[in-house]
Protein backbone atom coordinates (compact mmCIF):
# COMPACT_ATOMS: atom_id res chain seq x y z
CA UNK A 1 0.00 0.00 0.00
CA UNK A 2 2.49 2.25 1.07
CA UNK A 3 4.07 2.50 -2.46
CA UNK A 4 0.84 3.32 -4.41
CA UNK A 5 0.81 6.02 -1.80
CA UNK A 6 4.57 7.20 -2.74
CA UNK A 7 3.86 6.96 -5.95
CA UNK A 8 0.28 8.93 -5.96
CA UNK A 9 2.44 11.35 -4.02
CA UNK A 10 5.19 11.59 -6.72
CA UNK A 11 2.51 12.53 -9.59
CA UNK A 12 1.13 15.27 -7.31
CA UNK A 13 5.10 16.71 -6.17
CA UNK A 14 5.68 17.01 -10.11
CA UNK A 15 2.73 18.13 -10.76
CA UNK A 16 2.73 21.51 -8.08
CA UNK A 17 6.59 22.06 -9.06
CA UNK A 18 6.08 22.22 -12.61
CA UNK A 19 3.69 26.05 -11.91
CA UNK A 20 4.96 27.14 -15.80
CA UNK A 21 3.06 24.03 -17.14
CA UNK A 22 0.21 24.49 -15.46
CA UNK A 23 -0.37 27.77 -16.22
CA UNK A 24 0.63 26.64 -19.99
CA UNK A 25 -1.83 23.86 -19.90
CA UNK A 26 -4.93 26.14 -19.26
CA UNK A 27 -3.79 28.04 -22.66
CA UNK A 28 -5.52 25.68 -24.85
CA UNK A 29 -8.89 25.58 -23.06
CA UNK A 30 -8.89 29.47 -21.94
CA UNK A 31 -8.35 29.44 -26.63
CA UNK A 32 -11.44 27.07 -26.94
CA UNK A 33 -13.39 28.92 -24.17
CA UNK A 34 -13.03 32.36 -24.81
CA UNK A 35 -12.92 32.16 -28.60
CA UNK A 36 -14.93 29.52 -29.80
CA UNK A 37 -17.42 30.11 -27.07
CA UNK A 38 -18.05 33.48 -27.60
CA UNK A 39 -17.28 33.33 -31.18
CA UNK A 40 -19.83 30.88 -31.98
CA UNK A 41 -22.64 32.11 -29.31
CA UNK A 42 -24.60 34.04 -31.57
CA UNK A 43 -24.85 31.28 -34.30
CA UNK A 44 -25.93 29.14 -31.77
CA UNK A 45 -28.06 31.10 -30.19
CA UNK A 46 -29.81 31.64 -34.02
CA UNK A 47 -30.26 28.19 -34.05
CA UNK A 48 -32.17 27.98 -30.63
CA UNK A 49 -29.45 26.14 -28.55
CA UNK A 50 -29.20 28.56 -25.93
CA UNK A 51 -25.68 29.58 -24.88
CA UNK A 52 -23.44 28.25 -26.36
CA UNK A 53 -20.31 29.32 -23.40
CA UNK A 54 -22.91 27.39 -21.16
CA UNK A 55 -22.73 24.32 -23.79
CA UNK A 56 -19.14 24.14 -24.23
CA UNK A 57 -17.84 24.79 -20.44
CA UNK A 58 -18.46 21.08 -19.69
CA UNK A 59 -16.96 20.36 -22.58
CA UNK A 60 -13.49 22.17 -22.23
CA UNK A 61 -13.33 21.05 -19.23
CA UNK A 62 -13.98 17.33 -20.22
CA UNK A 63 -11.23 18.12 -22.84
CA UNK A 64 -8.23 19.49 -19.92
CA UNK A 65 -9.06 16.20 -17.91
CA UNK A 66 -8.76 14.24 -21.36
CA UNK A 67 -5.38 15.85 -21.92
CA UNK A 68 -4.18 15.18 -18.85
CA UNK A 69 -4.87 12.17 -17.78
CA UNK A 70 -4.02 10.36 -20.93
CA UNK A 71 -0.14 12.65 -20.80
CA UNK A 72 0.38 11.26 -17.39
CA UNK A 73 -0.02 7.78 -18.82
CA UNK A 74 2.10 8.43 -21.70
CA UNK A 75 4.72 9.82 -19.25
CA UNK A 76 5.92 6.37 -18.68
CA UNK A 77 7.58 7.24 -21.99
CA UNK A 78 9.58 9.69 -20.31
CA UNK A 79 10.77 7.63 -17.18
CA UNK A 80 11.52 5.35 -19.49
CA UNK A 81 14.34 7.87 -21.53
CA UNK A 82 15.74 9.76 -18.26
CA UNK A 83 15.69 6.09 -16.18
CA UNK A 84 13.50 6.42 -13.23
CA UNK A 85 11.26 3.39 -14.64
CA UNK A 86 13.98 1.19 -14.25
CA UNK A 87 14.35 1.99 -10.55
CA UNK A 88 10.53 1.55 -9.92
CA UNK A 89 10.63 -1.89 -12.16
CA UNK A 90 13.61 -3.78 -10.21
CA UNK A 91 11.96 -2.72 -6.92
CA UNK A 92 10.50 -5.36 -4.89
CA UNK A 93 7.25 -4.23 -5.44
CA UNK A 94 4.01 -6.11 -7.62
CA UNK A 95 4.04 -3.84 -10.90
CA UNK A 96 0.37 -3.85 -10.24
CA UNK A 97 1.03 -1.78 -7.06
CA UNK A 98 3.25 0.36 -9.38
CA UNK A 99 0.62 0.97 -11.94
CA UNK A 100 -2.06 1.73 -9.78
CA UNK A 101 -0.16 4.18 -8.10
CA UNK A 102 0.95 5.98 -10.95
CA UNK A 103 -2.78 5.71 -12.53
CA UNK A 104 -4.58 7.05 -9.14
CA UNK A 105 -1.90 10.05 -9.30
CA UNK A 106 -2.36 10.73 -13.16
CA UNK A 107 -5.81 10.78 -12.41
CA UNK A 108 -6.03 13.42 -9.26
CA UNK A 109 -3.83 15.56 -11.34
CA UNK A 110 -6.14 15.55 -13.89
CA UNK A 111 -8.88 16.27 -12.13
CA UNK A 112 -6.78 19.29 -10.48
CA UNK A 113 -6.41 20.60 -13.84
CA UNK A 114 -10.02 19.97 -14.30
CA UNK A 115 -11.40 21.49 -11.62
CA UNK A 116 -8.54 24.46 -12.20
CA UNK A 117 -10.59 24.74 -15.72
CA UNK A 118 -13.42 24.50 -13.95
CA UNK A 119 -12.99 27.48 -11.71
CA UNK A 120 -11.70 29.58 -14.81
CA UNK A 121 -14.87 28.94 -16.68
CA UNK A 122 -16.84 30.20 -13.46
CA UNK A 123 -15.08 33.40 -13.56
CA UNK A 124 -15.41 33.88 -17.37
CA UNK A 125 -19.63 33.39 -16.21
CA UNK A 126 -20.68 30.12 -16.40
CA UNK A 127 -23.37 29.18 -13.83
CA UNK A 128 -24.37 25.30 -13.30
CA UNK A 129 -28.44 24.71 -13.27
CA UNK A 130 -28.23 23.60 -10.13
CA UNK A 131 -25.45 23.55 -7.27
CA UNK A 132 -26.53 20.02 -5.86
CA UNK A 133 -25.38 18.21 -8.10
CA UNK A 134 -22.20 19.18 -8.51
CA UNK A 135 -20.72 16.93 -7.14
CA UNK A 136 -22.12 14.61 -9.65
CA UNK A 137 -20.66 16.12 -12.34
CA UNK A 138 -17.08 15.72 -10.33
CA UNK A 139 -17.82 12.27 -10.33
CA UNK A 140 -17.85 12.03 -14.01
CA UNK A 141 -14.78 14.56 -13.79
CA UNK A 142 -12.93 11.32 -12.00
CA UNK A 143 -14.38 8.87 -14.22
CA UNK A 144 -12.73 10.68 -16.98
CA UNK A 145 -9.50 10.91 -15.58
CA UNK A 146 -9.01 7.30 -14.22
CA UNK A 147 -10.10 5.80 -18.13
CA UNK A 148 -8.11 7.78 -19.69
CA UNK A 149 -5.23 7.64 -17.11
CA UNK A 150 -5.42 4.39 -17.85
CA UNK A 151 -5.52 4.27 -21.55
CA UNK A 152 -2.33 6.38 -21.58
CA UNK A 153 -0.69 3.90 -19.49
CA UNK A 154 -1.44 1.06 -21.76
CA UNK A 155 -0.50 3.17 -24.42
CA UNK A 156 2.57 4.27 -22.78
CA UNK A 157 3.72 0.72 -22.04
CA UNK A 158 4.65 0.15 -25.62
CA UNK A 159 5.72 3.92 -26.83
CA UNK A 160 9.66 3.73 -27.42
CA UNK A 161 10.03 6.89 -28.79
CA UNK A 162 8.46 10.28 -29.37
CA UNK A 163 7.64 10.01 -32.78
CA UNK A 164 4.97 7.24 -31.51
CA UNK A 165 3.89 10.07 -29.44
CA UNK A 166 3.02 12.59 -32.32
CA UNK A 167 1.03 9.46 -33.77
CA UNK A 168 -1.09 9.32 -30.82
CA UNK A 169 -1.72 12.94 -30.58
CA UNK A 170 -3.02 12.91 -33.81
CA UNK A 171 -4.74 9.75 -34.30
CA UNK A 172 -5.94 9.47 -31.16
CA UNK A 173 -6.25 11.73 -28.61
CA UNK A 174 -7.45 14.50 -30.86
CA UNK A 175 -9.87 12.15 -32.42
CA UNK A 176 -11.31 11.32 -28.85
CA UNK A 177 -11.67 15.35 -27.87
CA UNK A 178 -13.46 16.42 -31.14
CA UNK A 179 -15.88 13.51 -31.64
CA UNK A 180 -16.98 13.71 -27.79
CA UNK A 181 -19.45 16.27 -28.31
CA UNK A 182 -17.12 18.65 -26.62
CA UNK A 183 -17.80 21.55 -29.34
CA UNK A 184 -21.33 20.61 -30.65
CA UNK A 185 -24.63 19.25 -29.69
CA UNK A 186 -24.65 15.48 -30.11
CA UNK A 187 -28.21 15.09 -30.80
CA UNK A 188 -29.70 15.17 -34.83
CA UNK A 189 -26.47 13.55 -36.34
CA UNK A 190 -26.38 11.98 -39.65
CA UNK A 191 -25.67 7.78 -38.70
CA UNK A 192 -21.92 8.19 -39.65
CA UNK A 193 -21.74 10.38 -36.90
CA UNK A 194 -23.81 8.75 -34.11
CA UNK A 195 -21.33 5.67 -35.00
CA UNK A 196 -18.28 7.84 -34.01
CA UNK A 197 -19.23 9.47 -31.72
CA UNK A 198 -21.09 7.02 -30.09
CA UNK A 199 -17.83 4.64 -29.58
CA UNK A 200 -16.01 7.60 -28.19
CA UNK A 201 -16.36 6.89 -24.03
CA UNK A 202 -15.53 10.39 -24.01
CA UNK A 203 -18.96 11.16 -25.32
CA UNK A 204 -20.57 9.38 -22.24
CA UNK A 205 -17.96 11.17 -19.87
CA UNK A 206 -18.96 14.75 -21.39
CA UNK A 207 -22.34 14.29 -21.84
CA UNK A 208 -22.41 12.81 -17.83
CA UNK A 209 -21.30 15.90 -16.98
CA UNK A 210 -23.94 18.09 -19.10
CA UNK A 211 -26.54 16.23 -17.39
CA UNK A 212 -25.26 17.48 -14.10
CA UNK A 213 -24.11 20.72 -15.07
CA UNK A 214 -26.93 21.70 -17.97
CA UNK A 215 -29.50 19.38 -17.17
CA UNK A 216 -29.53 18.16 -20.77
CA UNK A 217 -28.41 14.84 -21.94
CA UNK A 218 -28.13 12.58 -24.81
CA UNK A 219 -27.67 9.55 -23.65
CA UNK A 220 -29.37 9.68 -19.82
CA UNK A 221 -27.35 9.69 -16.73
CA UNK A 222 -27.44 6.22 -16.39
CA UNK A 223 -25.95 4.90 -19.88
CA UNK A 224 -23.11 7.37 -18.88
CA UNK A 225 -22.07 5.99 -16.15
CA UNK A 226 -22.70 2.56 -17.18
CA UNK A 227 -20.38 2.91 -20.04
CA UNK A 228 -17.61 5.03 -18.38
CA UNK A 229 -17.67 2.50 -15.55
CA UNK A 230 -17.59 -0.53 -17.82
CA UNK A 231 -14.99 0.80 -20.24
CA UNK A 232 -12.91 2.44 -17.69
CA UNK A 233 -13.04 -1.23 -15.92
CA UNK A 234 -11.29 -2.52 -18.87
CA UNK A 235 -8.93 -0.18 -19.70
CA UNK A 236 -7.82 -0.33 -16.46
CA UNK A 237 -7.38 -3.96 -16.83
CA UNK A 238 -6.11 -3.96 -19.87
CA UNK A 239 -3.49 -1.18 -18.80
CA UNK A 240 -2.01 -3.33 -15.76
CA UNK A 241 -1.50 -6.14 -18.03
CA UNK A 242 0.64 -3.83 -20.76
CA UNK A 243 2.76 -2.33 -17.89
CA UNK A 244 3.44 -5.74 -16.38
CA UNK A 245 4.64 -6.87 -19.56
CA UNK A 246 7.19 -4.14 -19.60
CA UNK A 247 11.07 -4.67 -20.55
CA UNK A 248 13.63 -1.96 -20.74
CA UNK B 1 24.85 -17.03 -4.54
CA UNK B 2 24.24 -16.48 -8.43
CA UNK B 3 24.35 -19.05 -10.79
CA UNK B 4 24.13 -18.85 -14.51
CA UNK B 5 23.69 -21.32 -17.11
CA UNK B 6 24.05 -21.55 -20.59
CA UNK B 7 22.36 -17.85 -20.23
CA UNK B 8 21.61 -16.57 -24.09
CA UNK B 9 19.67 -13.28 -25.15
CA UNK B 10 19.10 -12.57 -28.67
CA UNK B 11 17.56 -9.19 -30.29
CA UNK B 12 16.22 -10.66 -33.30
CA UNK B 13 19.30 -11.25 -35.60
CA UNK B 14 21.71 -9.82 -32.78
CA UNK B 15 23.05 -12.24 -30.20
CA UNK B 16 24.00 -10.05 -27.03
CA UNK B 17 24.65 -12.76 -24.88
CA UNK B 18 25.82 -16.13 -26.13
CA UNK B 19 25.65 -19.75 -23.76
CA UNK B 20 27.03 -17.70 -20.56
CA UNK B 21 27.74 -19.87 -17.65
CA UNK B 22 29.42 -18.70 -13.95
CA UNK B 23 28.73 -18.99 -10.42
CA UNK B 24 29.48 -16.02 -7.73
CA UNK B 25 29.59 -17.33 -3.97
CA UNK B 26 28.17 -15.77 -1.10
CA UNK B 27 30.09 -12.99 0.09
CA UNK B 28 32.37 -12.62 -3.35
CA UNK B 29 33.23 -9.45 -5.29
CA UNK B 30 32.66 -10.66 -9.08
CA UNK B 31 33.52 -8.03 -11.20
CA UNK B 32 32.50 -8.73 -15.07
CA UNK B 33 34.51 -7.16 -17.31
CA UNK B 34 34.23 -6.36 -21.00
CA UNK B 35 34.28 -4.17 -24.09
CA UNK B 36 31.46 -1.90 -24.82
CA UNK B 37 28.79 -3.28 -26.26
CA UNK B 38 29.85 -6.99 -25.50
CA UNK B 39 27.04 -8.10 -23.30
CA UNK B 40 27.48 -6.81 -19.52
CA UNK B 41 24.37 -5.05 -19.01
CA UNK B 42 22.25 -7.27 -20.92
CA UNK B 43 23.51 -9.92 -18.59
CA UNK B 44 22.48 -7.51 -15.77
CA UNK B 45 19.36 -6.66 -17.17
CA UNK B 46 18.72 -10.61 -17.02
CA UNK B 47 19.60 -10.82 -13.77
CA UNK B 48 17.90 -8.37 -12.14
CA UNK B 49 14.60 -9.15 -13.64
CA UNK B 50 13.92 -6.21 -16.32
CA UNK B 51 15.00 -8.48 -19.30
CA UNK B 52 13.69 -11.99 -20.35
CA UNK B 53 16.69 -14.42 -21.37
CA UNK B 54 15.70 -16.05 -24.38
CA UNK B 55 17.55 -19.52 -23.19
CA UNK B 56 19.65 -20.85 -20.11
CA UNK B 57 18.73 -20.76 -16.71
CA UNK B 58 19.45 -17.76 -13.59
CA UNK B 59 19.23 -18.90 -9.96
CA UNK B 60 19.84 -15.35 -7.03
CA UNK B 61 19.98 -16.83 -3.59
CA UNK B 62 18.61 -20.74 -4.75
CA UNK B 63 15.25 -18.40 -6.63
CA UNK B 64 14.68 -18.55 -9.92
CA UNK B 65 14.11 -14.93 -11.07
CA UNK B 66 11.40 -15.47 -13.73
CA UNK B 67 9.43 -17.74 -11.67
CA UNK B 68 9.91 -15.39 -8.32
CA UNK B 69 10.19 -12.51 -9.24
CA UNK B 70 9.52 -9.98 -6.20
CA UNK B 71 11.16 -12.58 -3.98
CA UNK B 72 14.49 -12.46 -6.12
CA UNK B 73 14.10 -8.41 -6.35
CA UNK B 74 14.48 -8.69 -2.64
CA UNK B 75 17.15 -10.04 -2.75
CA UNK B 76 18.90 -7.29 -4.92
CA UNK B 77 20.28 -3.81 -5.25
CA UNK B 78 21.62 -2.51 -8.63
CA UNK B 79 23.51 0.75 -9.44
CA UNK B 80 22.48 1.29 -12.88
CA UNK B 81 25.02 2.11 -15.81
CA UNK B 82 22.73 5.36 -16.86
CA UNK B 83 20.73 7.36 -15.01
CA UNK B 84 17.50 6.14 -12.90
CA UNK B 85 16.70 9.15 -11.03
CA UNK B 86 13.37 11.19 -10.68
CA UNK B 87 14.76 14.59 -11.23
CA UNK B 88 11.57 16.72 -10.54
CA UNK B 89 11.97 15.35 -7.26
CA UNK B 90 14.91 16.67 -4.42
CA UNK B 91 17.84 13.90 -3.13
CA UNK B 92 16.07 12.77 -0.22
CA UNK B 93 12.82 12.69 -1.84
CA UNK B 94 14.60 9.90 -4.31
CA UNK B 95 15.81 8.43 -1.25
CA UNK B 96 12.78 8.30 0.60
CA UNK B 97 10.71 6.65 -2.32
CA UNK B 98 13.49 4.19 -2.78
CA UNK B 99 13.42 3.25 1.15
CA UNK B 100 9.47 2.79 0.57
CA UNK B 101 9.38 0.58 -2.65
CA UNK B 102 12.26 -1.20 -1.10
CA UNK B 103 10.40 -1.66 2.55
CA UNK B 104 12.79 -0.25 4.78
CA UNK B 105 11.31 0.82 8.09
CA UNK B 106 10.71 4.45 8.60
CA UNK B 107 13.03 4.96 11.27
CA UNK B 108 16.02 3.05 9.54
CA UNK B 109 15.26 4.82 6.23
CA UNK B 110 15.46 8.15 7.86
CA UNK B 111 18.85 7.13 9.83
CA UNK B 112 20.53 5.36 7.00
CA UNK B 113 19.36 8.49 4.36
CA UNK B 114 20.82 10.64 6.09
CA UNK B 115 24.08 8.53 6.99
CA UNK B 116 24.50 7.79 3.13
CA UNK B 117 24.10 11.61 2.02
CA UNK B 118 26.75 12.38 4.40
CA UNK B 119 29.00 10.10 3.11
CA UNK B 120 28.85 10.87 -0.62
CA UNK B 121 28.61 14.68 0.62
CA UNK B 122 25.05 15.46 -0.68
CA UNK B 123 23.55 16.36 2.49
CA UNK B 124 24.00 19.82 2.52
CA UNK B 125 22.27 19.50 -1.31
CA UNK B 126 19.59 16.83 -0.37
CA UNK B 127 16.56 19.35 -0.55
CA UNK B 128 17.55 20.08 -4.07
CA UNK B 129 15.91 19.03 -7.07
CA UNK B 130 17.85 16.39 -8.69
CA UNK B 131 17.60 18.24 -11.88
CA UNK B 132 20.11 20.87 -11.17
CA UNK B 133 22.94 18.63 -9.76
CA UNK B 134 26.07 17.65 -11.70
CA UNK B 135 26.83 14.55 -13.28
CA UNK B 136 28.64 13.46 -10.70
CA UNK B 137 26.53 14.17 -8.17
CA UNK B 138 24.13 12.45 -9.68
CA UNK B 139 25.85 9.42 -9.88
CA UNK B 140 26.87 9.72 -6.09
CA UNK B 141 23.56 10.21 -5.46
CA UNK B 142 22.07 6.82 -7.25
CA UNK B 143 25.24 4.98 -5.14
CA UNK B 144 23.69 6.38 -2.58
CA UNK B 145 20.52 5.11 -3.13
CA UNK B 146 21.63 1.96 -4.24
CA UNK B 147 23.33 0.83 -0.83
CA UNK B 148 19.71 2.05 1.33
CA UNK B 149 18.43 -0.74 1.54
CA UNK B 150 20.78 -3.95 2.38
CA UNK B 151 21.12 -6.14 -0.31
CA UNK B 152 21.99 -9.53 -0.42
CA UNK B 153 23.67 -8.96 -3.65
CA UNK B 154 24.68 -5.59 -5.11
CA UNK B 155 24.54 -5.43 -8.96
CA UNK B 156 26.76 -2.09 -10.12
CA UNK B 157 27.11 -1.39 -13.81
CA UNK B 158 29.62 0.71 -14.17
CA UNK B 159 28.98 2.51 -10.99
CA UNK B 160 32.61 4.50 -11.11
CA UNK B 161 31.75 5.94 -14.50
CA UNK B 162 31.87 9.83 -14.54
CA UNK B 163 33.26 9.70 -10.78
CA UNK B 164 36.51 11.99 -9.77
CA UNK B 165 39.12 10.09 -7.94
CA UNK B 166 37.40 10.78 -4.81
CA UNK B 167 34.52 9.87 -5.21
CA UNK B 168 35.46 6.51 -6.54
CA UNK B 169 37.75 5.85 -3.83
CA UNK B 170 34.74 6.33 -1.28
CA UNK B 171 32.76 4.32 -3.24
CA UNK B 172 35.07 1.29 -3.13
CA UNK B 173 36.29 1.57 0.31
CA UNK B 174 31.99 1.83 1.10
CA UNK B 175 31.71 -1.52 -1.36
CA UNK B 176 34.46 -3.54 0.78
CA UNK B 177 33.04 -2.18 3.48
CA UNK B 178 29.57 -3.95 2.90
CA UNK B 179 30.81 -6.53 1.49
CA UNK B 180 33.00 -7.63 4.71
CA UNK B 181 30.68 -6.26 7.63
CA UNK B 182 27.50 -7.64 6.18
CA UNK B 183 28.61 -9.92 3.55
CA UNK B 184 26.93 -8.62 0.46
CA UNK B 185 27.49 -10.57 -2.43
CA UNK B 186 29.10 -7.83 -5.36
CA UNK B 187 28.19 -8.06 -8.83
CA UNK B 188 29.62 -5.04 -10.80
CA UNK B 189 31.37 -3.85 -14.30
CA UNK B 190 33.72 -1.31 -14.72
CA UNK B 191 36.38 -0.19 -17.25
CA UNK B 192 38.50 0.80 -14.99
CA UNK B 193 40.74 -3.14 -14.59
CA UNK B 194 42.91 -1.08 -11.70
CA UNK B 195 40.04 -0.94 -10.15
CA UNK B 196 38.83 -4.70 -10.94
CA UNK B 197 41.85 -5.75 -9.78
CA UNK B 198 42.18 -3.81 -6.67
CA UNK B 199 38.45 -4.77 -5.03
CA UNK B 200 37.31 -8.19 -6.94
CA UNK B 201 38.08 -11.69 -5.84
CA UNK B 202 37.28 -12.80 -9.05
CA UNK B 203 37.01 -11.97 -12.66
CA UNK B 204 34.63 -12.68 -15.76
CA UNK B 205 35.62 -11.51 -19.51
CA UNK B 206 33.02 -11.02 -21.85
CA UNK B 207 33.38 -10.47 -25.38
CA UNK B 208 30.78 -10.48 -28.10
CA UNK B 209 28.66 -12.29 -25.96
CA UNK B 210 30.80 -14.67 -25.14
CA UNK B 211 32.83 -15.90 -21.41
CA UNK B 212 35.93 -15.85 -22.34
CA UNK B 213 38.30 -16.30 -19.31
CA UNK B 214 37.32 -16.43 -15.47
CA UNK B 215 38.78 -16.76 -12.53
CA UNK B 216 40.91 -15.00 -9.79
CA UNK B 217 42.45 -11.22 -11.32
CA UNK B 218 45.56 -13.37 -10.74
CA UNK B 219 45.13 -16.71 -12.49
CA UNK B 220 43.96 -14.67 -15.18
CA UNK B 221 46.92 -12.04 -15.69
CA UNK B 222 49.23 -16.32 -15.24
CA UNK B 223 47.23 -17.33 -17.85
CA UNK B 224 47.56 -14.69 -20.05
CA UNK B 225 50.85 -14.36 -19.17
CA UNK B 226 50.68 -10.60 -18.61
CA UNK B 227 52.37 -8.12 -16.39
CA UNK B 228 48.37 -5.90 -15.61
CA UNK B 229 45.16 -7.05 -15.71
CA UNK B 230 44.87 -4.15 -18.31
CA UNK B 231 47.35 -6.55 -20.54
CA UNK B 232 45.62 -9.74 -19.59
CA UNK B 233 42.24 -7.68 -21.05
CA UNK B 234 43.54 -6.73 -24.22
CA UNK B 235 45.29 -9.65 -24.78
CA UNK B 236 41.63 -11.85 -24.24
CA UNK B 237 39.77 -9.32 -26.02
CA UNK B 238 42.31 -7.79 -29.03
CA UNK B 239 42.40 -4.35 -29.45
CA UNK B 240 39.69 -2.85 -32.02
CA UNK B 241 37.53 -0.56 -30.85
CA UNK B 242 33.58 -1.44 -30.76
CA UNK B 243 30.74 0.48 -31.65
CA UNK B 244 27.63 -0.08 -29.81
CA UNK B 245 24.42 0.78 -32.62
CA UNK B 246 22.95 3.74 -30.72
CA UNK B 247 18.99 2.76 -30.49
CA UNK B 248 16.38 5.33 -31.00
CA UNK B 249 16.10 5.27 -27.70
CA UNK B 250 19.86 6.88 -27.37
CA UNK B 251 18.28 9.56 -29.73
CA UNK B 252 15.78 10.53 -27.65
CA UNK B 253 17.72 10.78 -24.41
CA UNK B 254 20.13 12.52 -26.32
CA UNK B 255 17.02 14.96 -27.43
CA UNK B 256 16.04 15.20 -24.04
CA UNK B 257 19.08 16.11 -22.41
CA UNK B 258 19.21 18.96 -25.10
CA UNK B 259 16.28 20.08 -24.91
CA UNK B 260 16.56 20.09 -20.71
CA UNK B 261 20.29 22.83 -20.88
CA UNK B 262 17.80 24.76 -23.57
CA UNK B 263 16.25 26.10 -20.60
CA UNK B 264 12.35 24.81 -20.32
CA UNK B 265 13.18 23.06 -16.98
Amino acid sequence: MSAIYILWLRELKRYTRSRAQIVASLGQPLLYLLVLGFGLGPVFQRAGNGSYFQFIAPGVVGMSVLFSSIFSGLGILWDRQFGFLKETMVAPVPRIQIMIGRTLGGSTVAVMQGLLVTLVCVLAGFRPVNYFTLPLALGFMVLIALLFAALGMAIGSGLEDMQGFQLIMNFLVMPIYFLSGALFPLSDQKLPMRIATGIDPLSYGIDGMRTFLLGRTVFGAFTDLLVMAVVGSILMVFGAWRFTKIEI
Amino acid sequence: MIRVRNLSKSFGPVIAVNDVSFDVEAGEIFAFLGPNGAGKTTTIKMLTTLLKPSDGAIELDGLNPLTHQNEARKRFGIVFQDPSLDGDLTAWENMEIHGVLYHVPHKVRRHRSEELLRIFELWDRRNDQVKKFSGGMKRRLEIARGFLHTPRILFLDEPTLGLDPQSRNQLWTYVKKVNEAENVTVFLTTHYMDEADRVAHRIGVIDHGKLVAQGTPRAIKEETGAESLEEAFLALTGSTIRDETASSKDQLRQFAQMWQKGGRR
